[in-house]
């Protein structure tokens, strides 16, 4: 369990930095956009076996965007950039795939359970950067003092 | 402020919101970036109002002379090396380090940026959906067939298509080909859960960037432009569910349904 949750860190971060590529993010913040996905994907799966797929999205989500307003800060860039490619790992693909393939094989309420779960995890990334936005601005800033 | 560095001032400032809007940058920002560049050489009545697919500037007043644009910006692909230099520009003109003229000049470098190889772009096409075909729980035979087919995509989307096909047409097109290649080397004997296959090699075309500008849009009370992205975003999605759904109805019929 804890090699497969090493090895999902490595790919989530390759594979968050393989998007981060595909959306022509500048190549000095490759690491950082690696780095929020890896720790969002590692948190989501810590949480999961104690809640929910959407809580888990939800707490996941919010340290990705936490993170990214942080290195945004820290790097003076905008927050898109870290942002966009970090959540990646988070967006319910499978949901999308398995509500297809249950409606295709007419088992319609499989695919009506697949649909809203689908759904309730979108609802709770929209939750999770809702709130991290919220917050204000100078708590992201380096103390000068 | 003389009329000509009015003029020069507004154009520097609504060619940094096309390129920033075009490149994917949340409605606030482009706004925001405007009003800074606009304010930063002095026009004090400049007024931009933002959609998701175009920019309206206005300037104008009794001191100052009379400006106006709209500039129509379709959807496109997200460019955030063009944002974060756009960005780093504006605090530049901020500081007062340009000229309106070498801020322009600087403005068209930077929208003639070369995109990344198509080479690399499909490589990392193919690295993204092997990776996350293990996450989704697939094991690392899994992971090897989506990368083929995530390179498959790309190949298709950046040497066949072109963007000669609409939108629509390329995400049913893209969903159905990987759908077909996977199952194809499924049913050739390598890998052992189809599904996960499939979900990995369906990411790159899921619409993550119009999805999470959408949100952030609408949380920034910038509702049509908002509304505008996510309805982007759900039609993409339901067409990729469409292009998917379509090769396994075709799947099923032929081999009566196996166990997944």
């Amino acid at each position: 369990m804890n090699l497969r949750l090493i090895l999902e860190f490595g790919a989530a971060f390759v594979g968050t930095i393989a998007f981060a590529l595909l959306f022509q993010v500048p190549t000095c913040y490759y690491q950082y956009c690696g780095l929020i996905g890896g720790c969002g994907w590692v948190l989501y799966k810590l949480v999961l076996p104690f809640s929910t797929a959407p809580m888990a999205t939800f707490y996941a989500t919010v340290l990705v965007i936490f993170l990214s307003r942080l290195f945004a800060v820290r790097k003076q860039c905008p927050v898109t950039v870290f942002l966009i490619a970090g959540i990646f790992p988070l967006v319910p693909g499978a949901g999308i795939y398995w509500t297809a393939y249950y409606i295709v094989t007419n088992e319609l309420e499989v695919a009506g359970q697949k649909g809203f779960m689908t759904f309730k995890i979108a609802v709770a990334i929209v939750l999770g950067i809702l709130l991290v936005f919220e917050f204000p601005q100078k708590w992201f800033q380096k103390r000068t003092h | 402020m003389s009329s000509a560095n009015t003029r020069e001032a507004l154009d520097v400032a609504s060619l940094a919101g096309d390129i920033l809007l075009a490149s994917g940058a949340e409605i606030f920002r482009v706004e925001e970036t405007i009003d800074r560049i606009a304010r930063a050489y002095g026009v004090e009545t400049s007024d931009a109002f933002v959609l998701s697919s175009g920019i309206f500037l206005t300037a104008g007043s009794v001191k100052e002379q009379d400006f106006a644009r709209v500039r129509h910006i379709p959807l496109s692909a997200a460019r955030l090396d063009k944002v974060a230099a756009v960005n780093q520009l504006s605090r530049e003109i901020e500081r007062g380090m340009h000229t309106p003229e070498e801020a322009k000049e600087r403005l068209i470098l930077i929208q003639q940026m070369p995109q990344k190889k198509n080479r690399t772009q499909v490589l990392a096409s193919g690295v993204g959906s092997g990776c996350f075909c293990f996450l989704f729980g697939g094991d690392l035979i899994d992971s090897m067939v989506a990368f083929a087919a995530g390179l498959l995509l790309y190949l298709y989307l950046l040497y066949l298509v072109r963007g000669r096909l609409s939108k629509i047409a390329s995400n049913i097109t893209g969903g159905a080909l990987v759908t077909f290649a996977a199952v194809l080397i499924y049913e050739a004997g390598l890998g052992h859960h189809l599904g996960e296959i499939i979900i990995g090699s369906i990411i790159p075309l899921v619409p993550g960037v119009n999805f999470t500008n959408a949100i952030r849009d609408i949380a920034d009370q910038d509702y049509i432009a908002g509304f505008v992205r996510l309805l982007d975003a759900l039609l993409v999605t339901f067409c990729i569910a469409l292009g998917v759904g379509l090769v396994m109805i075709g799947y099923h019929k032929i081999m009566g349904g196996p166990a997944l």
